[in-house]
């Protein structure tokens, strides 16, 4: 075979390799929570066929000659979905070289694309899915715009084909930091985004007409924006303070087709009949509860549990840096315990579970595909060794696309290396 | 997208690394001061005295007492300030005390934290309240905490009332190499920080190694820049410390009463240190200087050197699980709890986070079960310890607090549930017999002058 062939069998062995090691299995007798938002099914079985889901639920009958995996005493899940992370995209946060996220110093903004950058073989890929995290939209940061760039969706399988969707949504930030960006208000925060939809409605109007000199943005940031002026790419918006908030649901007067996700909304309490009204889902770190800001004076843990009971689509999200994917149960659980206090809102178990499966898949343009149990969704299944938002609970076994997949990474290796302390006869080095 | 909240610390540190001009030398601005102040042992005194309570005996809860303990069914006396009794169900309650049936619940020590930065980077995170980091000088032994803490952030609040905190250390950042000195304080509302100083509590000196200080004094184009610097400049700091200590203290010199303070014993060292290589090199400081280090904090390779901090009887102040942020993570696992205390080495979980310390409870929890995942069995009774007695003993206030015992102060949380479940929340917290808060009475519930009549009124909305 020439270079040239060999180099092309290969990537056709990776293109296919999710398919060519799907497995059939049925997960029989377990605790079977489908992300619906329900509460968990006992004694639930979940078959799983072809890189799909076949059927979930009580009473189901697992075909003949599918590999059958006992899981009494455990509890079966759709993989989570971690929805606006920065998964991938880095190695070490704070080291600039291995960091993909932000671009500040590039003349580019809307046009920036995370999907090519993103590292499936990244530690932090390989620790999520540890932890059960099998789907994640992967956003980038600002730069030096409020437009941050086109953000991926992506499954963290142990393959090289991560990116499922590309160019997913379009981030940008407003609020104090988008304030910031914009160059000091945000009066000025407005006028850029309100210029550039124009400019990028200019472009798709009359795509070889000589632009305007003063034109803002580059040619290509331009064109980037278009397809969210239509509403064909859903437009990500960073915003806390409730006014801040209003401010973006208005923004649809003037550019009606605009798909709005509210990302953060601190403050969503105040607005959540407005936010329901407008039909906009949101994207939170529920327990943040500190006036961290003057943009968040209203934080509080019962943020989520309100806008939800206004009938506001909410998912947790938002993981990023040391505040990582693989934490989003231990908030969905908090979710739960806020149930039982006076004065509180919170999430039922099943609304909670929810947050952090379905509800951000759905947001994501994944809905009934992703974070669910149900006929025809993906094969993400993770079997686990308890109640997955209780804080001693992890995973036993993570499939992805119905392949099973391995949970060990640079972190149980090095606590295997140091399960004993032993260093008499060799170093440690030696011990792998 | 914002930065994650738990990186706010080193975020700001970039940018201030920078931004700040180097100003002279502290020891040069002193020169005319001929005439030295009088060392006064104590110059800012705690005016912190217990509010008032009523006798309690809590009934029927489990009770894990902090060092170990755990009672099934048990009974917790408390009066005047001070628990009075701990027993098992049959203890007789005399008369005078107010019972509180505690059946199905769980009752702790009070939480503690041994390294917050609340009041000194509060909420809100704006640079006008920005306090915690005296990033003019890679050696500041002469600031104190207590002289940046701001008693209006309203993360207090919010640790007492989610995380059961009754105590915590605030302690300087990690942007040098000798931070200043640390605050002990009680969780209560004040006016003053005087009002919160825990009474009695000894200092800390708040050292840092690793990438923090190189990063931010090389930026400056300035010593130390490298980790052969930090030590350099660490190093000199002591033989200065040791030459003022034997010398006649004509002229004061704040950095180094703090540093002779340490030699002397009379302050603890709290060591921001990561990597397993660097908590070795300053142990061999330590003995070379002729100081303790009490806790290295963060610590994140300390399970590599498990019998190295246990035969040198330090304590390792963990989380349970961060990760990969800075290089000096990158082996960060989340077994280093479990296998420091399988090492029989002293393990306390920390926050260094406005959000982390209202779940501290929480995050003990997860990394007990990251330990039982690989066979070591650490029971709940010792798990609480983390978040309780060891704290309290690695701040030097294990005689006074962080366990239940007679004579000790009166600092209880009893949580609607196991506090090692993600499903439990404090419902009561008492500190010194004090009920401080009530899940199930809104009125007690401290709301921080900043909040009040704002939006997040404490978070009572």
């Amino acid at each position: 075979m020439s270079r040239r062939a060999l180099i092309l069998a290969a990537l056709a062995a990776t293109a296919f390799a999710p398919a060519a090691f799907a497995q059939d299995f049925a997960v029989t007798n377990a605790t079977v929570a489908t992300g619906d938002g329900g509460a968990p099914i006992e004694h639930g079985t979940v078959v799983v066929r072809a890189g799909k889901v076949v059927a979930a639920g009580a009473g189901v009958a697992v075909p003949a000659g599918v590999q059958t995996i006992d899981g009494t005493g455990k509890w079966v899940t759709p993989g989570l979905f971690s929805a606006v992370t920065d998964l991938g995209l880095w190695d070490v946060e704070a080291v600039s070289n291995s960091n993909d996220s932000a671009a500040d110093k590039s003349p580019f903004n809307a046009a920036l694309d995370v999907s090519p950058a993103i590292n499936p073989s990244s530690e932090h890929i390989a620790i999520s899915r540890e932890g059960g995290v099998t789907r994640a939209s992967v956003a980038p940061a600002n730069g030096d715009s409020i437009f941050a760039g086109q953000g991926a969706l992506i499954d963290l399988g142990a393959d090289p084909n991560a990116v499922t969707k590309a160019r997913a949504f379009q981030y940008v930030q407003l609020g104090e930091a988008g304030a910031k960006l914009a160059g000091g208000s945000r009066v000025a925060a407005h006028v850029a985004l309100r210029s550039a939809l124009r400019e990028a409605r200019d472009i798709a109007a009359t795509p070889n007409a000589a632009r305007s000199t003063d034109a803002m943005l580059t040619h290509a940031d331009a064109v980037a924006l278009a397809p969210v002026l239509d509403g064909r790419q859903p437009l990500y918006v960073g915003v806390e303070r409730a006014a801040d908030i209003r401010s973006v649901l208005a923004l649809k007067s003037e550019f009606p087709k605009l798909d709005l996700v509210l990302v953060g909304a601190t403050e969503g309490w105040l607005v959540a009949s407005e936010i329901a009204a407008a039909k906009v889902p949101v994207i939170t770190m529920p327990l943040r509860d500190l006036p961290s800001a003057f943009e968040a004076l209203a934080a509080t843990q019962s943020n989520v549990g309100r806008m939800k009971k206004a009938g506001v689509k909410v998912a947790i999200g938002m993981f990023s840096g040391s505040n990582q994917p693989r934490y989003a149960p231990q908030e969905a659980g908090n979710l739960v315990a806020l149930a039982k206090l006076p004065g509180a809102a919170g999430l039922t178990w099943g609304e909670a579970f929810a947050a952090i499966t379905s509800v951000p898949a759905e947001i994501s343009g994944m809905g009934g595909k992703a974070g669910v149990l149900a006929p025809g969704a993906v094969g993400d299944v993770v079997i686990w060794d308890g109640d997955p938002l209780e804080l001693s609970s992890a995973p036993l076994e993570v499939f992805i696309d119905g392949v099973k997949q391995p949970l060990d990474n640079h972190q149980s290796r090095l606590k295997q290396r140091y399960r004993n302390l032993d260093r008499t006869y060799l170093p440690k080095a030696f011990d792998w | 997208m914002t930065k994650t909240p738990g990186l706010r610390r080193w975020t700001s540190l970039l940018v201030l690394g920078t931004a700040l001009a180097l100003s002279a030398n502290s020891a040069d601005a002193k020169k005319d001061d001929k005439k030295a102040a009088p060392i006064v042992a104590d110059p800012y005194p705690s005016t912190y005295k217990a509010y008032p309570g009523t006798p309690t005996a809590l009934v029927g809860a489990t009770v894990y007492d902090g060092r170990g303990g755990k009672i099934e069914n048990g009974v917790v006396l408390f009066r005047d300030g001070k628990l009075v009794a701990i027993g098992a169900a049959d203890m007789a309650i005399p008369d005078g005390y107010t019972r509180i049936d505690g059946r199905g619940k769980f009752v702790t020590p009070g939480v503690i934290d041994i390294h917050s930065h609340l009041g000194v980077y509060p909420s809100p995170a704006v640079d006008a309240l920005a306090d915690g980091n005296e990033m003019t000088n890679p050696t500041t032994p002469d600031v104190w905490a207590e002289h940046s803490v701001w008693p209006q952030d309203p993360g207090f609040t919010r640790a007492l009332a989610n995380g059961g905190v009754t105590t915590l250390e605030i302690l300087p950042g990690s942007g040098n190499l000798m931070g200043g000195r640390t605050v002990t304080l009680k969780n209560v509302p004040s006016i003053t920080v005087q009002g919160m100083k825990f009474p009695g509590a000894p200092y800390s000196l708040k050292m840092a190694c690793g990438e923090n200080p190189k990063r931010v004094y090389g930026e400056k184009g300035q010593k130390p820049s490298t980790r052969m610097g930090n030590f350099s400049v660490d190093r000199q700091a002591w033989i200065d410390a040791r030459h003022y200590m034997d010398g006649d203290h004509s002229e004061r010199d704040l950095g180094k009463d703090t540093l002779e303070g340490v030699l002397k014993g009379q302050i603890l060292v709290q060591n921001h240190c990561y990597r397993a290589d660097e908590m070795a090199q300053v142990i061999d400081m330590a003995k070379e200087m002729g100081y303790k280090v009490t806790a290295f904090h963060h610590a994140v390779e300390a399970y590599k050197i498990a019998d190295l901090l246990r035969d040198n009887d330090i304590c390792a102040a963990v989380w349970a699980d961060w990760y990969g942020f800075k290089m000096e993570a990158y082996d960060a696992i989340p077994e280093n709890a479990a296998l420091l205390a399988n090492a029989g080495t002293c393990v306390v979980i920390h926050s260094d986070d406005e959000n982390g310390i209202q779940r501290l409870n929480q995050e003990a929890a997860k990394a007990q079960a990251d330990g039982r995942r690989i066979g070591i069995d650490i029971p709940d009774a010792k798990v609480v310890g983390w978040f309780t007695y060891n704290a309290a003993k690695s701040m030097g206030i294990g005689d006074k607090t962080g366990s239940l015992e007679a004579g000790k102060m009166a600092d209880v949380v009893l949580w609607n549930g196991s506090p090692l479940s993600v499903y439990s929340r404090p419902e009561k917290v008492w500190i010194d017999g004090a009920l401080m808060f009530d899940a199930l009475d809104p009125k007690r519930r401290p709301v921080s002058d900043f909040e009040l009549g704002q939006l997040g009124e404490g978070d009572v909305k």
